[in-house]
């Protein structure tokens, strides 16, 4: 079993198989079940990411409305004008804030690692394959590749904002699309991890202060920032880009500004922009009491 | 390691919003539930620091119901728990306890009917994934990633022996075991996470074993 994101891409390299062949002969081995058992179970979750986004570009809202919608806007925008960003970027960012507004709308998703950061992954994966053409397995691959990832994160550190703040939610969620993406577009194990380190890196530090306590308002646009970030840096390191950090380094950092963290911004609505006077005046319209505000 | 399968990572599927205060909040209800053996007919939920801030948000409060009413995380009653708890006349009731708890995610769930009662304090440690850390004032650590037996026995010489018999004659391997006790001679508690699903005739038979008070199952 593999603990550390050195061990994983050692392990690649030893037997020369993919990352996310790895993590598909460690949970067979886990689970004693047949691969062919693995990659259904695997596939179901794809099948349910994949209506995610296809509810959310039919436009959802959330019971409070504070959220969803937006992700028809940015695909009308795309129809309309030449986005300043690219298509394939703004249509990723377009089905992670979806699958996050799905998930407001308490909707289905799948948690990736967790329910508050379940756009990044879907959200890449469903913009990279028009420009990749994956097959069916390369897409259901991409889910494994990701978890292996974000299982060394959940071992090593934490995927719970209220654990470690947004860093450890969609800093990881976007960590692990970025090193999916490499082995997708045909980069190397090692290449994978480089990006990896190169989004969480970026993500350090992101606090969970969510308005309300809902995971609304800013969880939804967190994951365009999350599913951003993923793209640019496995574009980094298929370029060749490395990070002077070595991966599980970053992740050893992560834990320990997390576990610093001041519990007002891990996941109690009370510090950061639920503190704010909107993000206050928000709360007592919806609960009818006062936020209480520490920081 | 806390996780130990893909699918903790890459899942589960649920109904939204929070994979810690939403789907791992349903897991720890329906342990209770399962441990309970029963639908309760009154509940009482302690909730601690993000829990307790956070709970009508994020939806806390119908999920630890929908699981005690033994929905699953994706379940689509989940956002209706609490109507359909009511219309059961299940009496819920909801206390925010300012006291520090050991995980920021903590719930501790006293739930009952006319005669028996069943206390459970349970954590969601992230992406869905819990742990239960107290049953009836026995502290314990239970993943929820293997099917395990919860034993409640006299503490008495022999009860772990008659026990453990009982598993090894059905090739029945003990992946991690934890006895606990109120005090010498007095009740006692035995976790015994396995590496297969335990059938219900091997339930039976370690139920007449000699000690034993009460036996539940956990599927994982």
């Amino acid at each position: 079993m593999f603990r550390t994101v050195a061990e994983l891409v050692e392990i690649a390299e030893s037997e020369n198989i993919l990352i996310s062949e790895v993590m598909i002969r460690q949970e067979m081995d886990v689970k004693n079940v047949a691969r062919e058992a693995i990659m259904r179970d695997m596939e179901k979750n794809l099948n349910v990411m994949e209506k995610a986004v296809e509810d959310a570009l039919q436009g959802v809202q959330s019971v409070t409305g504070l959220t969803g919608g937006d992700a028809v806007l940015i695909q009308n925008y795309m129809k309309e004008k030449t986005p300043l960003s690219g298509n394939l970027l703004l249509d990723a960012v377009s089905k992670a804030m979806g699958t996050n507004e799905v998930n407001a709308a308490m909707g289905t998703i799948c948690a990736t690692p967790t329910a508050g950061s379940a756009g990044c992954v879907p959200g890449t994966l469903f913009a990279v394959k028009n420009q990749l053409n994956p097959t069916r397995e390369q897409m259901i691959r991409y889910l494994f590749t990701a978890g292996a990832f974000g299982f060394v994160v959940a071992n090593n550190a934490f995927i719970s904002g209220a654990a470690g703040g947004c860093q450890a939610e969609v800093g990881s969620a976007g960590a692990m699309a970025s090193a999916a993406i490499v082995e997708m577009a045909g980069g190397t194990a090692q290449q994978s991890a480089e990006a990896f380190a190169m989004t969480l890196k970026n993500m350090l530090g992101l606090v969970c202060d969510p308005v309300a306590g809902l995971v609304e308002v800013p969880c939804v646009k967190r994951n365009a920032a999350g599913s951003t970030l993923a793209i640019v840096s496995a574009d980094m390191a298929l370029a060749g880009v490395t990070s002077r950090i070595p991966c599980d380094e970053v992740i050893g950092a992560m834990y320990r500004i997390g576990k610093t963290m001041p519990s007002a911004l891990r996941e109690t609505g009370e510090g950061g922009l639920a503190a704010t006077p909107t993000g206050q005046a928000i709360k007592e319209k919806i609960f009818g009491i006062a936020a209480t505000v520490k920081e | 390691m806390k996780y130990n399968s893909v699918f903790d990572i890459i899942g589960p599927v649920m109904i939204g919003p929070s994979s810690s205060h939403t789907a791992g909040a349903a897991r720890i209800g329906k342990a209770a539930r399962n441990l309970f053996g029963e639908e309760p007919a009154w509940v009482k939920i302690y909730l601690y620091e993000s829990f307790a801030k956070t709970y009508k948000g994020h939806g806390t409060d119908f999920a630890l119901v929908g699981g005690l009413l033994g929905f699953d995380t994706d379940d689509p009653r989940m956002s209706k728990a609490l109507d359909i708890a009511k219309q059961k006349n299940i009496k819920v009731e909801f206390i925010e306890d300012d006291a520090k708890a050991d995980h920021p995610n903590t719930a501790r769930l006293v739930i009952g009917n006319s005669s028996e009662e069943l206390e459970l304090v349970g954590i969601s440690i992230g992406g869905g994934k819990v742990e239960i850390t107290e049953l009836n004032g026995f502290a314990l650590r239970l993943s929820g990633n293997h099917p395990a037996i919860l034993i409640m026995h006299n503490d008495r010489f022999g009860a772990i022996a008659s026990v453990t018999r009982i598993l090894a004659k059905y090739e029945i391997n003990i992946g991690h075991m934890e006895v606990n006790r109120k005090d010498v001679g007095k009740e006692a508690l035995m976790v015994i996470e396995v590496d297969q699903n335990v059938e219900d005739r091997i339930l039976q038979e370690l139920e007449n074993a000699d000690h034993i008070m009460q036996i539940s199952k956990i599927v994982s």
